[in-house]
């Protein structure tokens, strides 16, 4: 065979190959369905009255968009409040219920309350997980004196439980929210 | 075959007594390649057996010959015997042609290579088989690792890319088999998909003059090529076992070859390695292990003028990822880079659980070739590849055990080579390439970190080589390709707006749905590379090489759409759209000494890349779950600058010393600072005894010494904690201090059978147990690196 021949037969076999057609599919959306966007926390004064809520809200999660976060009210000095904290992925419609899954997982999970700049409060846990260790969904805050700082809520994924506090706890972060509040 | 032809000339002989036998043949006896004269050829007659042979001018003539067809017989000692029917009618000329370049076949290395060379103007390291044997257990980044230039961007001890005079990744192009690996290599902790055990010899050219594989290795190409068959009626194999201390785990491989003396062969090849948790001198590394299983099937007929092969290969990996390195965020970073030992060590396993990689690679190639005299060699090749890669990352709820990255890469590519021969002094290499390449992200619950994407490239090369005399070989290319993208990918709407997207590229917008928006970038580039070199021997024992080369490469699929969590390396990376190829210019210079007792390479260079493609942080974003350092790809202005140093030195009968130093300087010249992840100077010495005489024994020390990075960009940055109600520096930039390592290595052969020899080996590495961080491994700033290692190899050639 000639070697143009050759090239001819080739080139004929390449275009049939490569004349396959492409198919125009669009991909499908996808949900990110372990995006935390939000933390809720309703604190209700144990000795009645309208509950103070915090809420931090990242609808485009690691996105550039900064958080929304609200606080209703200034916590009563020498009040003590009931704690309840909601985490929801709210980019999903209807919004998904995570304190579910933490309740589910309860063995592997721990939130902590950490008081920052002048803030004097204290907290303490008011429910456990299986084991009878620290949970945290729920908790009792005591407001002390008039002051002003911050409050942070850390929820630990895979913690060493029992621990002292986030210092010992290790794990990783799966919420770090932080709040301004004030006790008048 | 031949007794027919016999028999036949048998008949003809008798028939052919009563004619007229006083005719002669003569002609000439060529070289089927170059024309060049035949001397001192053998032909012989059959039936007759006359026999005559080719004077110095490559004639012959015969004479006593009937009206009549002869089988003739054309033999010279460097040839391939070949038979050939020649019509005689009265006096008859005609002229034989033999294939003189048998190394091509293989049969037997009379005088040259084995392996072609890659790029001629550049100096090119190699190693070989029983070399790549020597690292038993480890991958080809470890291999590779032994020349001087090339370093290793690791992650873990597991994960190895292989980094050459600096760069890595996209820019580093890797040919296994003659197929241009196309594995996702464009992230920095994909390691390449290769079996080193498959692997018969590698080649590395450090630039991007091998212009025949591609116009965009900016940084260099690693040629991997099988062993190559023996033309002959042949059966052999070889198994080598490796067992480890160090990961508790062993490796397996064998292989098999059936050859016949009609140039078809067949061979097949497995490999199996599995280990456990890793150690660093003081705790386990866990969660390290790795579970690899690949095989390839090969099969083919090579023949001078013609030849196919028919080859496939597939690669299963599945590699755990340090349990220590998975952090939430700044705040965990801190904590895991402050603490001296990794925050979770676990006892040994060899469970590997998230977070990990598991990667199939599927490799298919069909080719064939025919020669043709005064034209030269055809050949096409299509292959087929198909990567699927998962990675996991530690999932809660319902996704808890699935895979957060899914991506499957197909790729088919089409390459047509022609090799002339256009005078004796010139040889021509042109070719066509065609690729399709499409991108599947399956949707796994978290945002596609790589879009859906099909991408055309359309390549066409030309490269002359130019033997000008003894001394000045010359050689020039040119290439271009052309890419075309049509992407579909779902942006952030905040992230589209903030970049400006909505009004540069308002056409891309397919649909918006809340908080995202649906786009279908369509992107080209059309790219132009060169190489012009010149070797210049200078006499018996030197040689200079110089080589200018351009290299332009489309930027890749992360570079341009990154946008989110890279869950893998705690850090939001951000890709950009208008990027457009990044063009290096490399001048590389070598010198190269050698004889019997001392030998020297010295190798200086400068690269100068244009749009360079970079990744750094440049700000810290808060999330809900805390801080994360954001980082962005920009296009800079490179320089880099370079010397490899090698040499070798017969001190005393059987004891050689060897020794091998890299230095390489990257600059970004826009912002005037150094370029990050550059590997600090190395040095190796290595004393080496051997001695075939004694049942081939070689024992080897080698000292490896690696110098603290001094030039690094400080990518520092500071988050507020609230425990502490203080700011800390999450220190990410800073280099580890310099190491020094011992490693040992030993074999020798032993005579089983008259035809199977077994191979035993011994190797430490890490000799002295040194805890040490290695600046090049993502994973320094959480754990030290391998400890001491204890290696057996057991090698079986039958």
């Amino acid at each position: 065979m000639k070697p143009i021949k050759f090239i001819s037969t080739l080139l004929f076999a390449f275009l049939l190959v490569t004349a396959c057609s492409k198919d125009n599919d669009t991909p499908e959306q996808a949900h990110e369905e372990e995006l935390i966007t939000t933390l809720k926390v309703t604190l209700t004064p144990s000795g009645g009255g309208a509950p103070i809520s915090l809420e931090y809200r990242d609808l485009d999660g690691d996105g550039n968009e900064p958080a929304v976060i609200t606080v209703s009210d200034n916590l009563a000095a020498g009040v003590t409040y009931n704690g309840v904290i909601v985490v929801s992925n709210d980019a999903e419609n209807p919004a998904e219920d995570i304190t579910k899954e933490v309740k589910e997982e309860n063995l592997e999970h721990q939130f902590f309350y950490t008081p920052g700049g002048d803030l004097d409060v204290t907290t303490s846990y008011s429910d456990s997980d299986d084991d009878g260790n620290d949970l945290g969904i729920e908790f009792t805050l005591t407001a002390g004196a008039a002051s002003s700082g911050t409050l942070t809520f850390t929820l630990r994924h895979e913690p060493t439980k029992p621990n002292t506090g986030l210092s010992d706890a290790g794990g990783e972060t799966d919420i770090a929210a932080t709040f301004n509040l004030t006790v008048e | 075959m031949r007794h027919y032809t016999f028999l036949i000339l048998l008949f003809c002989s008798i028939s052919a007594i009563s004619q007229d036998c006083n005719n002669t043949l003569s002609g000439r006896v060529t070289d089927f390649h170059d024309g060049s004269l035949m001397v001192d050829a053998t032909l012989i007659i059959a039936g007759t057996e006359q026999a005559v042979q080719t004077d110095s001018n490559g004639k012959f003539i015969i004479g006593n010959l009937c009206n009549d067809t002869y089988q003739i017989q054309v033999s010279h000692p460097y040839c391939l015997t070949k038979g050939f029917s020649v019509k005689v009618f009265g006096n008859t000329t005609k002229n034989f042609m033999l294939e003189h370049h048998l190394e091509e076949l293989n049969q037997i290395i009379i005088d040259g290579k084995a392996y072609n060379d890659k790029s001629k103007t550049i100096l090119q390291s190699s190693i070989s088989k029983e070399a790549l044997e020597r690292f038993g257990s480890g991958s080809l980044g470890d291999a590779l690792n032994s020349l001087s230039g090339v370093s290793s961007l690791n992650t873990g001890n597991t994960v190895i890319k292989p980094l050459i005079h600096g760069l890595h990744s996209s820019r580093v192009v890797i040919i296994n088999n003659g197929v241009r690996m196309e594995d996702q290599e464009w992230g920095a902790e994909h390691a390449p998909n290769l079996d080193i055990h498959s692997v018969g010899n590698l080649t590395l050219v450090k630039g991007a003059g091998a212009l025949q594989y591609g116009g965009n290795a900016v940084g260099g190409v690693i040629v991997a090529e099988a062993s190559k068959v023996p033309i002959k009626d042949s059966l052999y194999g070889s198994t080598l076992q490796t067992l480890s201390s160090n990961g508790r785990g062993a490796l397996l491989t064998t292989e098999l070859t059936k050859s016949y003396l009609n140039g078809w062969y067949a061979k097949i090849q497995g490999t199996m390695k599995r280990f456990g948790d890793f150690k660093a001198p003081d705790y386990i590394l866990s969660n390290t292990g790795v579970f690899e299983r690949n095989f390839a099937v090969d099969f083919g007929l090579n023949q001078f003028e013609q030849g196919f092969e028919g080859y496939y290969s597939f690669y299963k990996n599945e590699i755990g990822i340090l349990r220590a390195s998975h952090l939430g965020g700044a705040r965990d970073q801190i904590r895991a880079i402050n603490s001296p030992k990794p925050l979770i060590i676990n006892d040994f396993s060899y469970q590997i659980n998230e977070p990990k990689q598991d990667v199939t690679h599927h490799l298919l190639r069909v080719k064939g070739f025919k020669r043709w005299s005064g034209f030269g060699k055809l050949s096409l090749q299509y292959d087929f590849q198909r990567n699927n890669r998962l990675e996991f990352d530690i999932r809660r709820g319902d996704d808890k055990g699935d895979a957060s990255l899914d991506l499957e890469l197909d790729t088919h590519t089409i390459l047509l080579d022609v090799d002339t021969h256009l005078t004796e002094q010139i040889d021509l290499k042109t070719g066509i390439m065609a690729r399709y390449q499409s991108n599947f992200a399956a949707n796994t619950g978290v945002r596609r970190l790589i879009p859906d994407y099909d991408k055309y490239d359309l390549g066409i090369y030309t490269i002359a080589e130019y033997q000008l005399n003894d001394q000045w070989f010359l050689e020039v290319g040119g290439r271009f390709d052309r890419t075309q993208m049509d992407v579909y990918k779902f942006y952030r709407t905040s992230f589209w707006e903030s970049r400006n997207y909505d009004q540069l590229f308002p056409e891309m917008v397919v649909e918006e749905t809340n908080n995202q928006v649906l786009t279908n970038p369509q992107l080209k580039f059309n790219n132009f590379s060169a190489t012009l070199g010149a070797t210049v021997i200078l006499n018996d024992e030197s040689k200079l090489f110089v080589n200018y080369s351009l290299a332009s490469r489309a930027p890749n699929p992360s570079e341009l759409f990154s946008e989110g969590l890279h869950h893998s390396a705690s850090r939001i990376e951000l890709g950009d759209l208008r990027f457009h190829s990044e063009v290096g210019q490399k001048i590389s210079l070598a010198f190269q000494k050698k004889n019997a007792v001392f030998g020297y390479s010295i190798n200086p260079y400068i690269h100068s890349i244009s749009d360079f493609i970079l990744i750094e942080p440049t700000k810290v974003e808060q999330t809900i779950r805390g801080y994360f350092q954001v980082w962005e790809y920009r296009q800079t202005h490179a320089q880099l600058l370079g010397v490899d140093l090698e040499a070798s030195y017969v001190f005393a009968t059987n004891f050689q010393y060897n020794h091998q130093f890299s230095l390489v300087k990257g600059y970004d010249k826009t912002q005037n600072k150094s370029l990050i992840s550059m590997p600090p100077v190395s040095t190796k010495n290595e004393i080496v005894y051997q001695n075939t005489a004694f049942n081939n024994i070689r024992l080897a020390l080698e000292s490896e010494y690696n110098f603290r990075q001094n030039e690094y960009p400080n990518t520092n940055f500071e988050v507020y904690i609230p425990e502490t109600e203080t700011y800390e520096t999450v220190d990410v930039s800073t280099p580890p201090n310099a190491y020094h390592l011992l490693n040992f290595n030993s074999s020798i052969d032993l005579k089983v059978t008259h035809k199977s020899t077994l191979t035993i080996g011994l190797t430490v590495t890490n000799l002295l147990n040194t805890s040490y961080r290695n600046y090049l491994n993502r994973l320094r700033y959480y754990a030290d690196d391998l400890g001491r290692n204890f290696l057996i190899n057991l090698k079986i050639n039958y």
